[in-house]
């Protein structure tokens, strides 16, 4: 699988999505500079990383959906190319329009780090394939603008185009209000469009993919990905 | 009269320094010397070293200079007495931060500072700044920032600014640090009213760089070019160093925020990357960040340390605002900029790497051979002063020591004064629940402790763990300081914080290899105060000598008092160890059900300076536990030797809150799971000091049943002491002494005691 990471100014993530997809998982991973438009055709996959890109001046993700690479992404994606956004980057898929709803400030109104488990909603995507169906994954979060929104009648379209493909919940998989890290819409910790192959989450799955650290319940997604190219 | 503009402590004369030829300057009154922070006898020794009246601009450089911050004139002497050496040392103290080799081509880069006046001032931008400024000391050193810690004190709960600085600091630290990428993987945090009105934050960073592309921070080569990188200049911090830091609070210190600088981590992240690509080319010769007094200290310092001179125009100076006089461009404190040193010809290349990054950047000078720095601006010379005199010319204060009278007072305790109990229960729950204690969950969530994929053990044990990558290799480290100790023994308090933040590593599998150290205090005018400094340091001295521990950097932090109420003495340690294979990381949670319980170690009738005769009565006296130097090698030895051997699941330092907290906090630590543990004890000593004493060099260890023989008998051919205490399992935490059952609590109770706590009074809105 040919991979690109996308590399924004204040991008945080991106050694470490490079990390897991080159070393780990021994993918053809290449940088892809925020200035530069670029010819994706060859790629299979285009991740968009974590951390602040533009020091999430303005709004998380607003800034970087403008940047010339962007306007390269956009047309992979609407081409059908698999567009994957996390934390950071999945603020940039739902600025730039690539994706439905908003990601607004954690209830607890402060940035947390920490072990969640979230849910598989929908195995039929490129991303979740390998997932068994209800799956629970335990998977880090860690932001601060991570709160899903999107309004009633919305929500309810994404549920039935199968579009949610990750909710917080408990370690038996169990969905509540306990177990909503950050007062997300209906749990949701991660959306696709409505073609499957554009998704963005808030949690990290590429921090607990080496087998040489904690957890590898993020190896999954990526695993998906791969045997699905 | 021109105020300037955001510093209401100083009236800069409008005629200062203005490119108007033939106009003298303002004259240098007794007053303005004085606002300076220079006393009289320093002012004629600035006159007869360079042979003439300083004009404003001069004055200034001299006064940040030579301020208490920058020069170190209280404490130098007795630093000299610290064991600065050892075979892993690349770099001791004097560069931006220490440098210790690890092998493989490898080494680690670390420091801690403090942040504290303006913490105290504006929090979330004082302590915001505080991690910027030692990440730069760690980059500009060539390495990677790849950990971040940090030593917090704050004022008793009931001080009704507690709260606000508490949420602030951790706000400051977890909006700068999450943001540049580098994570924030552990630290303490302890409350005490000797800080309500002068907190503590000491921030810590640890850098990984190769041997070869080590960078230090001289000015060498004649012809050389200056280039400015970073944020424009402004008006901010300016005298951050010489009388914010350099004094200590009283009315008017609401007055001094504005000498609080502002950060901004975008920058700095864009720093980082902007810097390690410079370091890959071989035209860099050297580099230093502008940390306290700007441009002014990072350009004496790097002419000083190469034996050159520098020249400068101001003009070329990027700057954020207009009407900006050299006076304020020099001491400006603004953030996120670095200094760089490059070969003649390379310019461009240079400019091109910073463009990339969208950094702004400036050849501002060069190096020259006259050991002077020359500045110039609009054409005219403002500043031409001897490298010397500026930067070594402060003479070393012999400041009077005298022993305070107070310690005759408290450490004399009687234990017949404390009632001792037979059921530990109250007291355990009110210990587990003291914020001293209790799980600083809420902190640690608030800082990205993952991002760069090397955090191989979670915030809350008893070291934090990084793996190296490409290597086999982890590095362990703890910050430790338990300033009660110091305040009833300056000395043994400061070894206490050596041994202890060895055996914390010690316990995660490491063998300390460096420490640093960040040494806060009250005012050294005081010959109590420079008692205690003097006695602390001897205290740090010794035991880095005995534990063959060298000290590679640190920083010294004085007048943190307020209105002549001074903190505890407080000298903040950080110890690295080395652990050779990842595989072998210890942590401190109990790991299954059936296994023993033991102590390495043994426990005396100690409770002096205890956090149980603090929390249950309210008494911060007596003597603090003693230490066996000798009895602690072993100990942490023969840890290390069942550490290396896979004999143990886990090990846990014995330290507040003794050895029935220990215990209770290896029940539930994070990245376990949740289990009992039943202890049946047998001693003569009262069960006060059996369950809540601190005697030193005691550590908590469990292991299968079948291991129990081969264990024993290693102790035995040590040889230290070693005992059974107990097992893991069950629902609760028992404990029976001398067949008597003392406590037994479900230990979900508890935990939910210890977790809650300390986010349930900083989440309070009242």
């Amino acid at each position: 699988m040919k991979c690109g990471i996308v590399v924004f100014p204040g991008s945080n993530c991106d050694h470490d999505c490079f990390h897991i997809l080159k070393h780990v998982l021994s993918q053809e991973t290449h940088w892809l500079w925020h200035k530069e438009e670029a010819n994706l055709e060859s790629f299979d996959l285009v991740v968009l990383p974590g951390g602040f890109s533009y020091g999430d001046y303005l709004r998380a993700g607003a800034i970087a959906s403008f940047s010339p690479i962007m306007n390269s992404i956009v047309r992979f994606a609407k081409a059908g190319g698999k567009v994957f956004g996390i934390c950071n980057g999945f603020q940039v898929l739902l600025e730039s329009g690539l994706l439905p709803g908003t990601l607004i400030q954690n209830q607890s109104r402060k940035f947390i780090c920490k072990n969640v488990s979230v849910r598989v909603e929908n195995t039929d995507t490129p991303f979740t394939r390998n997932c068994r169906e209800n799956q629970v994954l335990e998977i880090p979060i860690a932001h601060h603008q991570g709160s899903y929104y999107i309004d009633p009648f919305s929500l309810n379209q994404l549920e039935e185009n199968g579009q949610i493909l990750f909710r917080y919940c408990d370690a038996t998989g169990k969905v509540s209000a306990e177990s909503n890290p950050n007062g997300s819409v209906g749990s949701v910790a991660g959306v696709s469009n409505e073609q499957k192959n554009v998704m963005g989450m808030m949690p990290h799955p590429e921090r607990c993919a080496d087998p040489k650290l904690m957890g590898t319940d993020g190896q999954i997604i990526f695993q998906s990905l791969i045997s699905n190219s | 009269m021109v105020k300037s503009f955001f510093n209401p402590l100083f009236q800069i004369p409008d005629t200062v320094d203005k490119p108007k030829k033939n106009r003298p300057g303002p004259e240098i009154t007794p007053e303005i010397v004085k606002e300076h922070g220079l006393t009289v006898d320093e002012f004629r020794r600035i006159l007869d070293l360079i042979g003439r009246t300083p004009n404003m601009t001069e004055l200034g450089i001299f006064s940040v200079m030579w301020s208490e911050h920058c020069s170190y004139k209280s404490s130098r002497p007795y630093l000299r007495k610290l064991p600065v050496e050892g075979p892993r040392v690349l770099q001791g103290p004097g560069e931006n931060a220490g440098v210790i080799d690890i092998g493989d081509g490898l080494a680690v880069v670390f420091k801690i500072e403090s942040h504290n006046h303006p913490s105290f001032i504006e929090p979330r931008q004082g302590a915001a700044t505080g991690v910027g400024g030692i990440m730069r000391d760690v980059f500009t050193m060539g390495a990677r920032p790849i950990a971040l810690m940090n030593s917090l004190r704050f004022g008793e709960l009931e001080e009704p600014r507690t709260r606000f600085l508490l949420n602030g600091v951790v706000d400051g630290i977890s909006s700068y640090g999450n943001c540049t990428g580098v994570p924030t993987v552990g630290g303490e945090i302890y409350f005490d009213a000797c800080y309500n009105g002068n907190i503590l934050v000491n921030a810590f960073c640890l850098g990984l760089v190769k041997t070869d592309r080590i960078f230090l921070a001289g000015a060498g080569g004649v012809g050389n070019q200056i280039l400015y990188v970073g944020s424009k200049t402004g008006r901010d911090g300016i005298h951050g160093a010489s009388l914010l830091a350099s004094s200590e609070f009283d009315d008017t210190t609401e007055d001094k925020r504005p000498t609080v600088q502002v950060g901004d981590p975008f920058t700095e992240k864009l720093l980082i990357e902007a810097c390690l690509e410079l370091f890959e080319c071989d035209w860099v010769v050297g580099v230093q960040d502008m940390g306290a007094a700007g441009l002014t200290s990072s350009s004496f310092e790097m002419a000083h340390r190469a034996e050159t001179g520098v020249f400068m125009d101001l003009s070329k100076v990027p700057l954020r605002e207009e009407g900006m006089i050299p006076y304020e461009i020099l001491l400006s404190e603004s953030q996120e900029r670095m200094l760089f040193v490059i070969k003649p010809g390379h310019e461009k290349e240079a400019l091109t790497i910073l463009d990339k990054w969208g950094l702004d950047a400036a050849i501002i000078g060069e190096v020259i051979e006259e050991p002077s720095v020359r500045i110039q601006f609009e054409g005219q010379e403002v500043v031409n002063l001897p490298i010397f005199p500026v930067v070594d010319g402060a003479l070393d204060l012999k400041r009077p020591t005298r022993r305070p009278e107070y310690l005759d007072e408290v450490v004399h305790i009687s234990l017949t004064e404390f009632p001792d109990f037979s059921r530990g229960d109250t007291a355990l729950k009110k210990l587990l629940a003291c914020p001293n204690i209790a799980s600083k969950e809420w902190v640690y969530e608030q800082y990205d402790h993952m991002v760069r994929l090397n955090t191989l053990v979670l915030p809350g044990s008893d070291a934090a763990v990084l793996r190296i990558k490409d290597t086999n290799k982890a590095v362990a480290i703890s910050v430790d300081c338990n300033s009660r100790y110091c305040y009833l023994d300056p000395y043994e308090g400061a070894a206490i914080a050596v041994a202890e933040a060895c055996r914390n590593v010690v316990c995660s599998g490491a063998e300390p290899i460096g420490l640093t150290n960040c040494l806060n205090f009250g005012n050294p005018e005081k010959p109590e105060i420079m008692w205690q400094f003097q006695q602390a340091v001897e205290g740090m001295g010794d035991a880095c000598r005995f534990f063959d521990i060298p000290v590679v950097s640190g920083n010294v932090s004085l007048y943190n008092e307020t209105k002549g109420d001074a903190i505890y003495p407080t000298p903040t340690v950080a110890v690295v160890g080395l652990i050779e294979d990842q595989k072998k990381v210890m942590t401190q949670g109990f790991k299954k059900s059936g296994d023993q319980i033991a102590l390495i170690g043994f426990t005396m009738e100690e409770l002096g300076g205890t956090e149980y005769l603090k929390v249950i009565f309210d008494r911060s006296e007596g003597k603090p536990p003693v230490l066996d130097r000798k009895h602690e090698k072993q100990v942490q030895d023969f840890c290390r030797e069942l550490i290396q051997k896979g004999l143990i699941s886990s090990a846990h330092d014995c330290s507040e809150g003794g050895l029935a907290v220990a215990v209770a906090e290896s029940c539930f630590s994070p990245g376990c799971e949740t289990l009992g543990a039943s202890l049946t004890l047998e001693s003569t000593l009262r069960n006060d000091t059996l369950l809540f004493g601190e005697t030193q060099s005691r550590i908590v260890v469990s292991f299968p049943e079948e291991r129990i023989n081969e264990i024993e008998d290693l102790a035995m051919a040590f040889p230290v002491d070693f005992s059974l205490i107990g097992k893991v399992g069950g629902s609760h935490l028992t404990i029976t002494v001398n067949g008597k059952e003392v406590v037994k609590q479900e230990i979900e109770v508890l935990k939910k005691i210890w977790k809650t706590s300390l986010g349930n009074y900083a989440g309070q809105t009242t």
